[in-house]
């Protein structure tokens, strides 16, 4: 009999700690068969900052560091100037990348640093138990606006695949979901070509993963879907933001 | 041959003849000989130099070259140095060796850009948040500078620890002959034997990670116990210190980089005066020398800390001495030095 489905090499065979409906276990998934496609698995060396991402660090079957929150584009930059050989790529979610550490992902994007960031983007603050998020929806309610985000007050969510865009360091942009298969290919054909644009050494790419977080979100899975399809993409449009491939 | 460069340049030539591989930035005076430096050498050796964004970025970008196991260091001056901090804690939790400068300038705040010795506290007692030590070296002199930055790569990777140099802008600043007296590193590796934590891909072995996060109940517990020990390890045996005149001492200065220096004049000029004073210069301040001062305390010598501060390192003097004599302070912080003449007249009242 023919094995047709198997768990990944580049995951390990541990239980993952993720909440029920949390779409960090199908990105992983995701991210390790690219990598086991691509056989990057043992030239890979991972970044996993603070959140919910540094528990990747216990899950992926690669070489992988912590670093600080926000800071991983700087890791990365630091690992990939002294290993041009090596695959190197950072996992981080919307707090880390677009509040504390906006700074260090422009300016790795700006420097066009041959790197990979898969980021998921969730709309809130998941480690810490659902607080405001740069890409929190307008009205969206979390832990610290319990009125629902005012621009007035909080200002309007953060869309960095359009800012990074702009930037003329920048060739692989692109928002995927994975609130069902069909975008979950999509999401994965994504993640692959940003991985393709390093090992081309074609600079700097970034792969935007619009995910669920049904604990914070106070929703059920099934819920957190649903409020994907219809809320989260209309602020978030999916599809190719930048290609230079 | 003896060249003349700045303490600054030292510290390079030093750094790169060990073998260093990465430099990452961030301008801020009086440090900036450091940079302007290394930007032009390290891409004619064909290593690596990057301006980053902040501070933070740059000393985060060190992490990463260090989880690799390359040669990398950052420099900066007090205020970036406090930006630093968080990511230096994250080191020292990770056990990456790297080289780290701090030029001290005049604090707090902005301050100034004069000399100064008042991030003794921050460097030495941890500085950033948690349980952890870095060594910290004093050298204070340009030959010491260009001596002190080589051999700190070999003692980072010893222990597996970040390590800080500390100076002050005036020694950093100041240009004196250096005599290039060692062996050029031309691997570019780290030198230590055990090399298993290191970040290289999973060829031919399982997968490593490196982190700083313990959640499992007892984990970090034991975790701070296992580093408690290397703590202990490296102050047993990495004090570095150096005496003068001190065997008939009735007064014992203590003082470390430029203040030192100046204190060494002060006993040569009070021992004229017939005022019997040595000097006890601390060439590491973590580990510091509670020894050597509790002993000279036992045997009845009072003790003076000069430094360019409002008394920082008078508070560990004070430990060593823990009351058995009398320790005196004579400092000032902000931008003006001590003058000879002033130690010899705190030294007569």
């Amino acid at each position: 009999m023919r094995k047709v489905f198997s768990k990944p090499k580049s995951l390990k065979s541990v239980v993952f700690s993720y909440c029920p409906g949390c779409g960090h276990g199908i990105v992983h998934r995701l991210v390790a068969e690219c990598i086991d496609e691509l056989k990057l698995r043992e030239s890979t060396i991972a970044v996993a900052p603070v959140g919910c991402a540094v528990f990747t660090s216990d899950y992926f079957n690669f070489d992988i560091t912590e670093a600080p929150h926000g800071r991983a584009p700087a890791v990365a930059t630091g690992i990939k100037r002294t290993n041009y050989d090596k695959f190197v790529f950072t996992y981080q979610g919307d707090g880390d990348i677009a509040a504390i550490g906006i700074a260090e992902i422009i300016h790795a994007a700006n420097r066009s640093e041959n790197i990979t960031v898969i980021f998921v983007n969730n709309a809130n603050y998941g480690m810490t138990g659902g607080q405001m998020a740069p890409t929190t929806l307008i009205g969206q309610v979390t832990k610290t606006t319990p009125f629902g985000r005012d621009p007035k007050k909080e200002g309007y969510p953060i869309k960095l695949c359009e800012i990074l865009a702009i930037l003329e360091g920048t060739t692989y942009l692109e928002r995927v979901s994975i609130h069902n298969p069909l975008n979950i290919v999509k999401a994965k054909q994504a993640i692959k070509k940003a991985f393709q644009c390093q090992i081309n050494k074609m600079g700097f790419s970034m792969v935007e993963i619009l995910s669920s977080c049904p604990t914070d979100w106070s929703m059920t899975p099934i819920e957190a879907i649903k409020w994907i399809d219809e809320k989260f993409i209309k602020c978030f449009p999916l599809g190719m933001i930048k290609n230079k491939l | 041959m003896k060249k003349l460069i700045k303490g600054n340049v030292a510290i390079c030539e030093g750094a790169i003849a060990a073998g260093l591989k990465s430099y990452f930035g961030y301008p801020i005076t009086p440090q900036n000989e450091i940079s302007t430096y290394l930007s032009k050498k390290m891409p004619e050796l064909k290593r690596v130099f990057l301006q980053a964004e902040s501070e933070i970025a740059a000393i985060n970008m060190v992490l990463g070259a260090s989880v690799t196991g390359v040669r990398s260091m950052t420099s900066s001056s007090s205020p970036g140095i406090s930006l630093k901090q968080e990511t230096i804690s994250y080191m020292a939790s990770m056990q990456l060796p790297a080289l780290i400068v701090n030029v001290q300038r005049g604090g707090p705040g902005l301050g100034n850009i004069l000399g100064s010795q008042s991030d003794y506290f921050q460097s030495v007692k941890g500085g950033g948040h948690g349980d952890y030590k870095i060594i910290v070296l004093a050298p204070n002199s340009s030959q010491e500078m260009y001596e002190t930055s080589y051999d700190a790569f070999d003692l980072a990777e010893k222990y597996k620890i970040p390590v800080m140099i500390l100076v002050d802008g005036i020694i950093g600043q100041t240009m004196e002959p250096v005599e290039f007296n060692r062996i050029t590193n031309k691997k570019n590796k780290i030198s230590c034997n055990n090399r298993e934590w290191v970040l290289n891909g999973c060829k031919f072995r399982t997968s490593r990670s490196i982190k700083s996060l313990f959640m499992q109940e007892g984990s970090l517990e034991k975790y701070n116990i296992e580093l408690q020990k290397k703590y202990e390890l490296i102050s047993k045996n990495e004090v570095k210190y150096e005496i003068y005149m001190v065997e008939d001492a009735d007064t014992i200065i203590v003082a470390y980089g430029i203040s030192s220096r100046i204190a060494k004049s002060a006993v040569k000029l009070a021992r004229k005066y017939g005022i019997k004073v040595g000097l006890l210069r601390p060439k590491t301040l973590w580990p510091f020398p509670y020894k050597i001062i509790n002993s000279f305390a036992k045997s009845g010598v009072d003790f003076l800390s000069v430094e360019l501060s409002h008394g920082q390192m008078l508070e560990d003097v004070k430990l060593a001495v823990n009351g058995i004599s009398n320790v005196r302070f004579l400092g000032k912080a902000g931008g003006g030095i001590i003058t000879e003449m002033e130690i010899i007249d705190k030294l007569r009242n």
